[in-house]
This record gives C-alpha cells, sequence and structure tokens, in this order.
C-alpha cells in the first residue's frame, strides 16, 4: 500500500521545517568562527584608516560610499543623468540628505 | 485528539487529490510563489548581512573626517588645517591621509590608492589589494606600471598581495608610500586629500564637528556614525534598483490576491456545494480552504527561503553578481558572512504566507455559505 498524500506533505514540510531550522544553525555556528575574522578586518580599517566597504569600483561616489558628495554622481554636467548601474542599488549617505 | 489529527490529516489527503487534479494550474502557482518569496529573501538577507558586516568592521574607521569642499565637491585640503583642529579640547589626534583614485584604461579598472597610516611600502614598492594582483597578474616580487599625472609609467615592485580574506574591504587597494604617492598624483606637499581625527569621548564628535566647521566653513566633517549609517542605504528600498525589484513581487501579490479574492472558478464552487450536499459544514469547507492555502504558501515560504539562503551565503549572492559588478572590470569575490535574524524570517512569513491564505479563505467562505443546490445549478 502506498503512503498516504498526507504523510507525504506533511513529511516534505516538516524536512523543510527542519532544514530552515538547521540554517539558524549553521548561521549561528558560521558567526561565531567568524568573530576572528571580524576581529583581523577591524584592525585592518584601524591600520589603513578606512571609511568604506569596497562593493562597487566602478564609480568614484559607489567605491567610498560615505565620503561622497551630492554632486559627484552628476558631475560631467548638471543635466547629466546617473550612468552607472550600481548608483541604482545604493541611497545617499544618510549625513547628505539630512543636513 | 488522535481524532481531530486524524480529522485534519483526511482534510489534506482530499485537498492534495483535488490540486493533483489542477497540477499544472497549482504547480505553476507554487513555482512563481516560490520564485517570489526566494527574490524577496535573497535581498533582504543579502543586505542584512551586508549592513551588520559593515557596522562591524566600520567601527574601528576613523572618529571624524574632515573634508574640504570647493563649487560642492570635495578638494585636497591644506595640512595647516590641522595644526588649529589638534588644538580642539578632545581631539587626540589629526592625521593627514592621502588617497585617491586612478583609472587604468588599460585593463578599465578603477584603482584605489592610499597611504597607510602604520607601516607603508618603501618607496618604489607597493602593496596591492587581491582583485588588483588577479587582474593584472601581479605578485610579490614583480614589477608593474601605472601612468602617472605626468603621463609618465611610474614602476613599483609589489611588496605583497593583501590578505584575499578582507576583499571586502581591500579588494581594489594600492597602498604606495606618501612620497611616491605624491609624485605619482601631483599632490603638493602641503595639501593632503582628507584629515583623519582621533577622538577620545564619542559624545563629542557633534561638538567638535560644529567647531571644525566654524573654524573653517569650507570644511565638511563626517563622524563615524554617519559613516556607519551610509551602508544603511545600501539596497534600501529606495534605491532604484530595488524598488523595481519590491513593486515586482507586490504586483504579482496583487495579482495573486486579486484571482483570489474576486472568487472560486465554477469547477471549485461546484465542488463546493456537492461537498455541502453530501453534508460538509461550512466550517470543514473553510478548514479545506486553510489547508489549501497554506500547503501552497507554507511550501513556497520555506523552499524560497532555503534556496535564497543558500544563494546569498553558499554561492556568494550568484544572481546578483552582474548588478554589483556593473560595468567595473575589478570586483571582490567575497562571501558574507550569515548574519540570520528570527525577526526577519517570521516578517518574510507574515508578508508572504498571511495574506496568501486569508485571500483563499474569504471567498471560500461566501461560497461555503450559500445554499449548495444554487451553487450545483
Amino acid at each position: 500500500m502506498g503512503l498516504r498524500r498526507s504523510t507525504i506533505y506533511l513529511g516534505t514540510t516538516s524536512g523543510l521545517a527542519l532544514t530552515l531550522a538547521g540554517i539558524f544553525l549553521h548561521s549561528s555556528s558560521e558567526l561565531r568562527d567568524a568573530r576572528p575574522l571580524f576581529a583581523r578586518k577591524s584592525a585592518l580599517v584601524r591600520q589603513l584608516e578606512l571609511t568604506d566597504l569596497c562593493l562597487f569600483t566602478e564609480a568614484s561616489y559607489t567605491r567610498n560610499l560615505s565620503m561622497t558628495d551630492p554632486s559627484t554622481p552628476f558631475q560631467d554636467a548638471p543635466m547629466s543623468l546617473e550612468h552607472f548601474p550600481s548608483g541604482g542599488l545604493v541611497g545617499p549617505p544618510p549625513h547628505l540628505v539630512k543636513k | 485528539m488522535a481524532i481531530v489529527i486524524e480529522r485534519h490529516r483526511h482534510i489534506i489527503d482530499f485537498i492534495l487529490s483535488s490540486m493533483l487534479r489542477r497540477k499544472g494550474k497549482n504547480g505553476a502557482l507554487l513555482l512563481v510563489y516560490t520564485l517570489i518569496v526566494f527574490i524577496l529573501a535573497s535581498v533582504l538577507f543579502f543586505t542584512h548581512a551586508l549592513k551588520r558586516e559593515a557596522a562591524l568592521v566600520l567601527k574601528e574607521a576613523p572618529e571624524i573626517i574632515v573634508q574640504r569642499t570647493l563649487t560642492g565637491r570635495y578638494q585636497t585640503i591644506p595640512i595647516a588645517y590641522s595644526d588649529r583642529i589638534r588644538e580642539i579640547n578632545g581631539v587626540i589626534s589629526v592625521r593627514p591621509r592621502l588617497w585617491g583614485y586612478q583609472y587604468d584604461s588599460v585593463f578599465l579598472a578603477n584603482y584605489t590608492l592610499m597611504v597607510p597610516a602604520d607601516n607603508p611600502p618603501e618607496p618604489g614598492s607597493i602593496d596591492v589589494g587581491s582583485a588588483v594582483s588577479r587582474m593584472r597578474g601581479a605578485y610579490t616580487g614583480d614589477i608593474i606600471a601605472f601612468p602617472g599625472h605626468d603621463g609618465l609609467a611610474h614602476t613599483f615592485t609589489v611588496r605583497k598581495v593583501i590578505d584575499g580574506e578582507s576583499q571586502l574591504l581591500t579588494s581594489d587597494l594600492i597602498l604606495i608610500s606618501e612620497k611616491d604617492y605624491r609624485d605619482f598624483s601631483g599632490i603638493p606637499a602641503d595639501q593632503a586629500t582628507d584629515l583623519a581625527l582621533r577622538v577620545r569621548n564619542p559624545r563629542e564628535y557633534a561638538t567638535i564637528a560644529e567647531k571644525i566647521i566654524r573654524m573653517y566653513p569650507d570644511t565638511r566633517p563626517i563622524v563615524r556614525s554617519e559613516i556607519q549609517r551610509t551602508y544603511d542605504a545600501v539596497f534600501g528600498w529606495r534605491s532604484g534598483l530595488v524598488i523595481v525589484i519590491f513593486s515586482a513581487m507586490a504586483l504579482a501579490f496583487v495579482i495573486f490576491a486579486w484571482d483570489k479574492a474576486t472568487g472560486l472558478s465554477a469547477e471549485e464552487r461546484r465542488e463546493i456545494g456537492i461537498l455541502k450536499a453530501i453534508g460538509w459544514e461550512t466550517s470543514d469547507i473553510l478548514l479545506m480552504k486553510f489547508w489549501e492555502g497554506t500547503a501552497i504558501s507554507l511550501t513556497a515560504f520555506l523552499a524560497g527561503t532555503i534556496l535564497a539562503y543558500a544563494h546569498v551565503f553558499l554561492t556568494s549572492s550568484a544572481l546578483f553578481a552582474p548588478v554589483l559588478k556593473g560595468w567595473s572590470t575589478l570586483y571582490p569575490t567575497f562571501r558574507l558572512t550569515p548574519f540570520l535574524d528570527f525577526g526577519q524570517v517570521a516578517t518574510l512569513f507574515f508578508l508572504t504566507v498571511v495574506p496568501y491564505t486569508i485571500t483563499t479563505i474569504v471567498p471560500s467562505w461566501r461560497a461555503a455559505t450559500i445554499d449548495p443546490d444554487a451553487v450545483m445549478r
């Protein structure tokens, strides 16, 4: 006799739920292992006096996001449009838009 | 208790058989739903991990950076500014920072050149980030040339390649001595790119920043908390591409909800009529529809979330990579540390599973409360 459909469904759902729980365990174990790495990265930031993550290298205003100014993305001309894809992923730094 | 469980299992058996009769429609629905959850969860996981990583590593960034602006753009700053700034109470040290960009027209890459505060390379040598090393094929001991501001090629010996584990910070960096950087970039000896301040008390940041502006109105101080908060705006919901993704997700959900809320198909209404005619209660019908909605939405939520986790943290966000790389030829290959927040997953659950389940039940309640005879006609 084959398995009932509800058994297959509940078994699959339980398996997925357990995998989701496993993800949380994996995440916390990775975070624990990453502590020394974060300490090394922080030390490097202090040593090199870095201010930004190197997420994008295509434009200066997205390479060093916190150091940019409001006119940099439009530096070619007053009517020039944003033309780097990374500009579409980042908002302006809060200190530029709040003041 | 066993009877209640058995009742639910019979209803699940029934709805699964019913859904399998329309497997094309339900399969497509499950696939699209999973895809929506996957994209939404991928964006959430990626941005959250990035923000946490930025907050953790940038906590050691300089307390205050002082830039000088001219015609709305930042310019080099006279080193003489640091003498008066150093006298402000609470300022421990002021160090002129030298850094800037270099476009390599051969490799179409932008480098960031920087004079490090500690342990700078000897004149004539440089340290390079791992992406620069990878792209230029330059390793320790190799000689590498860049065209300087004077149009002449400046050659340097690679002292070392910066460790790849810090790619998210250093992949495009070229660390250089002060003398070489001034020769290379043409920055005069009395100027610096900006000033990095060390301040003892975090509560004094704002006061010191105000004093600097009063002292030099052409300057712009950026305090560390502002640097850290900058990364909250990365992939913020108002960012161009992200709002497009979120709009597509919202629209897809509206279509789902609209499809469900505007009523059931004639076949589904007839099915409900028959069930009522053979003795099913309205509560049984609602329970059936609840399980039907749950079967689709819970499976889509679990599968989409798990796939998103694998995508972001195990495959280094492979699907986002083309967008992150943009036009750049020089990019870090990094794997984010999986910062997973229970609240984030719970929010995702309430945003995806609950609305769908509710919109499944409402029209079914309407159909289940009318006379079975009228439904079947």
